[in-house]
């Protein structure tokens, strides 16, 4: 290794009720591409917020060339070239290109020059921008662009990028890792987060293994199996979901030329969708995140509505009704979103188990509500999905990602659907729930439910669904068997590079 | 009934007093609403400063100190609105509510010794010459200081939020709480900032109403504008000038319907007196279609967890 | 230093506690606000919450607990269920006086004539009236978009002029000797809204306030729409998702809070106020906001802020008469309780916390 740039010494950072750091420590050198690795929860975002200087440790220290470095804020870490690229919240929809990388500098020249050099800049690591377009209307790449511009305008010693490739195709994967490989050879350290490891084995030259707070090893991902780094990340083996006998039975849902208008301004329409779901059959739809996927979803659970016609449920026109008429019928959904779309973050989980049961499982009758009747609904799911919770009485906020996931899919898949929607079924999610989850909707489908899941994790897509189709600008691409499926094929399906271009430096 | 007893100079001149309240409260609504805040207590604020103002330029004999103490009684109210929403983390709308029923009953409190007393004079600007020229000189050359100020802030919050980096960062935090967070931004202090800047021009606007449209105190005396004012910002899409053209337009209404009732209009006076509300409403019906200039995070609460 | 952290769930306690301990620091910063206003605190704070129940004359306050206590119980369950879900009318006042207005004009209509259905037909009245003005901004609401906070405000000013119109004009006491307001319906039987038991401050909206409190109760705990309100307060979205028609929801808030509202304006013309004047309402709208606040928008505890806040009003009345104390004070105390329960609200979803030494 060349000479060392960072480095982490026993950083430690409590939470009330976890260690998310416990003694951290590690080194990145200059110029190094260095992957953290872990699970969701294992502790990777509080330590790069930490090197940020959007939170204190509570003990540990870091250097930055052998000098002490404990930033206080944002701004003084990237005063001394820190640069990071967030993952979620931190690009402003209604500001334009401009002013958004305007507001991750320190002091940034007046808007016209700003405006070159973001053409500059952008054009030579092939990442093309307009900086006077408004970001709300760019694509998930696109804005992912907007960030790392932010970034390079400030010439960063050491670039922190979290899960970048999330809301990327494959083709423009391999762009930015090109990149991202140009940055390092011209001396920009990176520290890489993800849990896709054949990237790290692709990109990384060295990483460092978290879980539940602590360094559990480290390794040279060339070097290394995916399986190896997995088990690494995940403490056990992992069970691989086994897919029970298909077979498949007459269409379940039928959708023929499915348009409906987004109803959030940065929303994407749906555009002339067509697809069939047949009895038994799990369908993927993948595709960058903001392409349709939430409309999507919300076409189907009946959230909005769309002409009779164009969707039908065992023959019968469903479009025109809302999602409990629709539940009676038996299309169930899960959305993405756990806290305020597929549950109440404040109600308990007796109260969010009547959210979409009442109908199914006959929780009320005259309008008054069962509440005997729906705590023993809750219990069951609890019971089954191996809900981690002191009980149902608990607020649905109170619960990680994965238990609360659990319970959002245990509620539809207990209700005995017909067709179960869902979107992101893991995101966010641990490796074991994750797991679970996957079982869960497998079993479903081998009990004859047909399941349509529209994810943005091509792997799981890739492991548990018989057909593969993409969405991209609202369009659906043509539905392929999975298994004859290459990944140069995905991503031309998800539309392809974009736009992007590889770096011209 | 007699329409001809309508000066139409003299028309333009009032309503621009009387828009003036209205502008400068709407003014401060709009930089606390593009921070992110929806302070419904902007009536409280107006009827607290119309009271600080009107007592201390009773006291002092200068309605400087008046106008200058009115800011500082509505900036400081509004820190009651700071405490909650921005500390105690409660619900924006019922703060701002309670600020406004605290700050009438407070106004009447201070006010009682004051009702039926006269204010000092605020001297009108008198620019030989171009304050005696016909039709421009009442409207354009011959107005007291205040009315001037309430255009020059809204040109300033014009300025501020288009060309600097303090208008950026303010729009940003208003857009986008979490990201403005996360780049390093201070979210809470730029908008405790902005909302006694809303205190602050609230009071303005109470003051102008008590020391120079009116002029004198009675409780209760702000009478909806402060509500007007929260109507305007929307009706503005947040944008200062169309603030300050909507103001004229309420203005217009106010002094027209005073003219048609002084010119004894064979419409019962209520039914004139009613009608800046009722407009209100037609105004809101008719531009609340568009929505999407609204500042992203406004009304939302924000808490930096972890 | 001091941290805000967030609960994993809401904190019962202190949901309970806050009111109780608002109170007590509106108490404590209200006798400060006396003592600065030249009373003996601890005198005044006695004869408000004490005189009333348990002085002298409580044999006469007690009863007007009720009679002051009703309309903003009434009001106040109205607002609630609206405010739980998350739709704000803050015009009820507007809707008490259309209510008011509506009933007592189809009384006066049937002046002299004497007959059972009358009072009755008033009562429907009321809450028409009141039903109505709330629908306003309902329907312009769900058909435009248009802040139901705004249009129910400027309501309520329309309202105010249209009632100076009623009193000085159409509903004018022709027997009046050009004095301005109605007859009196205290003295028209067939309209007055008299004690069901005399002497016990116990009349027809005080009634209907007690069967608003289980009306509301049952909706909220026991039936579904009651279940939506609710959810739609906490998490739209999941109420969209859970079959929630959300325009639907907005007519029935706004329209049921305006027909209470207007009941409570009819009871209280037909009753205690006893005809139309230009001033008959003091002002029940707004102040029960306060009262679905200090009831944390809970039934019950509206049923006990309710009482509380004409607690208030009583025992300010009696202090404003024996110790002098101005009017406005009393607003500035009912200000100040909204004001300390929203900041010990905090208590309930977050915790405080003394930070440990900042690591260098």
């Amino acid at each position: 290794m060349t000479q060392t740039l960072l480095s982490i010494n026993g950083l430690t950072k409590a939470y009330p009720g976890v260690v998310a750091n416990d003694d951290v420590s590690f080194d990145i050198g200059v110029g190094e591409v260095h992957a953290l690795l872990g699970e969701n929860g294992a502790g990777k975002s509080t330590l790069v917020k930490m090197i940020y200087g959007l939170v204190k440790p509570d003990a540990g220290t870091m250097t930055l060339r052998s000098q002490p470095f404990a930033p206080p804020e944002p701004r003084s870490a990237r005063a001394d070239g820190i640069a990071m690229v967030f993952q979620h919240f931190s690009l402003f929809e209604a500001l334009n290109v401009a002013e958004n990388v305007a507001l991750g500098m320190e002091n940034p020249p007046p808007m016209r020059d700003l405006a070159r050099r973001i053409r500059e800049v952008s054009e030579t690591y092939g990442l093309p921008l307009d900086p006077y377009r408004v970001v709300g209307d760019l694509s998930a790449g696109e804005r992912q662009r907007v960030e790392i511009i932010r970034c390079l305008l400030q010439d960063p010693k050491l670039l922190i990028m979290d899960e970048p490739t999330s809301v990327l195709t494959p083709q423009e994967v391999e762009i930015l890792f090109e990149t991202l490989r140009k940055l390092s050879a011209e001396g920009t350290a990176i520290l890489y987060i993800s849990h896709k490891l054949e990237e790290i084995r692709a990109l990384c030259d060295a990483a460092t293994i978290l879980r539940l707070g602590k360094v559990v090893g480290s390794c040279i991902p060339r070097d290394t199996t995916a399986r190896d780094m997995a088990e690494m990340m995940v403490g056990s083996s992992l069970k691989t979901p086994e897919p029970s006998n298909r077979t498949l039975g007459d269409v379940a849902l039928d959708i023929t030329g499915l348009s409906v208008a987004s109803p959030s301004e940065f929303g994407t329409s749906l555009k002339n969708i067509h697809l069939t779901l047949q009895q038994g059959e799990v369908l993927g739809i993948g595709g960058v995140a903001g392409n349709g996927q939430d409309e999507l979803l919300a076409a189907l659970s009946g959230e909005i509505r769309s002409a009779p016609d164009a969707i039908k449920l065992n023959g019968a026109p469903i479009g025109h009704l809302g999602p409990n008429p629709r539940r009676a019928l038996g299309l169930l959904a899960a959305p993405e979103e756990r806290l305020g779309h597929a549950a109440a973050p404040d109600m308990s989980l007796t109260e969010n188990a009547l959210l979409t049961g009442s109908v199914r499982k006959g929780l009320a009758s005259n309008g008054f509500l069962k509440w005997g009747a729906t705590q023993e609904f809750a219990e069951a799911i609890i019971k089954a999905f191996d809900v981690r919770t002191p009980g149902p009485a608990n607020a649905a906020r109170s619960l990680s990602g994965g238990n609360l996931q659990k319970f959002v899919i245990g509620r539809e898949v207990l209700q005995d659907p017909k067709v179960l929607v869902v979107n992101q079924p893991t995101w966010g999610v641990d490796a074991a729930a994750a797991a679970a989850i996957r079982q869960a909707i497998l079993d479903l489908a081998g009990g004859g439910a047909a399941v349509l899941v529209i994810s943005q994790d091509l792997d799981e897509l890739m492991e548990i669904s018989g057909r593969f189709a993409a969405l991209n600008e609202g369009r659906l691409s043509d539905i392929r068997p999975t298994d004859t499926l290459t990944v140069e094929e995905i991503g031309l399906m998800m539309g392809g590079a974009h736009g992007m271009e590889v770096a011209h430096v | 009934m007699d329409l001809s007893s309508i000066n139409p100079v003299l028309l333009v001149a009032s309503l621009m007093v009387a828009a003036t309240p209205i502008l400068l409260a709407a003014i401060g609504e709009l930089v606390v609403e593009k921070a992110g805040v929806l302070n419904l207590g902007v009536e409280g604020m107006m009827i607290t400063g119309a009271i600080c103002g009107f007592a201390l330029a009773v006291e002092t004999g200068s309605p400087l100190v008046g106008f200058v103490s009115a800011a500082i009684g509505g900036a400081l109210l509004s820190l009651l609105f700071v405490i909650l929403t921005q500390y105690a983390l409660a619900n924006q709308v019922a703060s701002g509510l309670a600020l406004t029923l605290f700050g009438l009953g407070f106004s009447a409190l201070l006010g009682q010794d004051y009702v039926g007393l006269k204010p000092p004079a605020t001297p009108r600007l008198d620019i030989p010459v171009l304050s005696d020229l016909p039709v421009v000189g009442p409207i354009l050359f011959s107005h007291d200081p205040v009315l001037y100020l309430g255009i020059a802030l809204t040109a300033a919050v014009w300025a501020v939020l288009k060309f600097t980096r303090v208008g950026l960062v303010l729009r940003a935090v208003g857009e986008n709480h979490d990201a403005a967070h996360a780049l390093g931004y201070k979210v809470v202090r730029i908008r405790v900032l902005a909302i006694m800047f809303g205190g602050a021009c609230a009071g303005l606007g109470g003051a102008y109403i008590s020391l120079i449209r009116v002029p004198q105190w009675t409780e209760g005396m702000t009478a909806g504008v402060g509500w007007i004012a929260l109507a305007l910002v929307v009706f503005a899409s947040w944008k200062p000038w169309r603030a300050l053209l909507g103001a004229y337009l309420f203005g217009g209404v106010t002094v027209m319907q005073l003219n048609l009732q002084a010119a004894g209009v064979a419409i019962p006076v209520e039914y004139l007196a009613m009608s800046p509300y009722l407009i209100t409403i037609v105004v809101l019906v008719i531009l609340s279609a568009d929505k999407s200039s609204a500042p992203a995070s406004l009304g939302r609460i924000f808490h930096a967890s972890n | 230093m001091i941290r805000v952290e967030k609960r994993p769930q809401p904190s019962q306690f202190w949901s309970a506690a806050t009111p109780v301990v608002a109170v007590l620091a509106t108490m404590v910063a209200g006798g400060l606000l006396f003592a600065v206003l030249g009373k003996d605190p601890l005198l005044a704070i006695k004869t408000i919450f004490w005189d009333p129940l348990f002085g002298e004359f409580s044999f006469y306050y007690r009863p007007q607990l009720l009679i002051k206590g009703a309309p903003l119980i009434l009001i106040a369950i109205g607002l609630s269920l609206g405010f739980r879900a998350g739709i704000w009318n803050i015009g009820a006042e507007g809707q008490y006086i259309i209510g008011a207005l509506v009933g007592a004009g189809i009384g006066l209509a049937f002046y002299p004539l004497e007959a059972w259905y009358i009072f009755p037909l008033m009562v429907l009245g009321g809450a028409f009236g009141g039903w109505a003005w709330g629908m306003i901004p309902a329907v312009l609401k769900v058909r435009f978009g248009t802040n139901e906070i705004l249009v129910s405000l400027m309501l309520v000013y329309v309202a105010e002029q249209f009632l100076a119109s009623m009193a000085l004009g159409l509903m004018r006491n022709p027997d009046g000797m050009g004095f301005p307001g109605s007859r009196n319906l205290q003295q028209y039987g067939s309209a007055y809204n008299a004690e069901l038991i005399a002497g016990s401050g116990m009349h027809w909206g005080v009634l209907s306030a007690f069967l608003a409190v289980i009306f509301a109760y049952i909706l909220l705990n026991r039936h579904m729409l009651g279940y939506h309100i609710r959810l739609t307060g906490e998490a739209p979205r999941a109420a969209r998702f859970a079959g929630v028609n959300p325009a639907r929801l907005i007519l029935f808030c706004l329209g049921t809070s305006g027909a209470l509202a207007g009941l409570a304006g009819l009871f209280e013309v037909a009753g205690p106020a006893g005809q139309v004047t230009i001033d008959f309402n003091v002002g029940y709208g707004f102040t029960a906001i306060i009262v679905a606040f200090l009831g944390r928008l809970h039934p019950i505890g509206i049923l006990l802020a309710g009482f509380l806040m004409a607690l208030t009003y009583i025992g300010g009345e009696i202090a404003q008469s024996q110790l002098g104390l101005p009017a406005a004070a009393i607003q500035v105390f009912q200000g100040m309780l909204l004001f300390f329960l929203l900041a010990f609200d905090l208590l309930t979803n977050f915790r405080i916390r003394l930070a440990r030494g900042e690591v260098a």
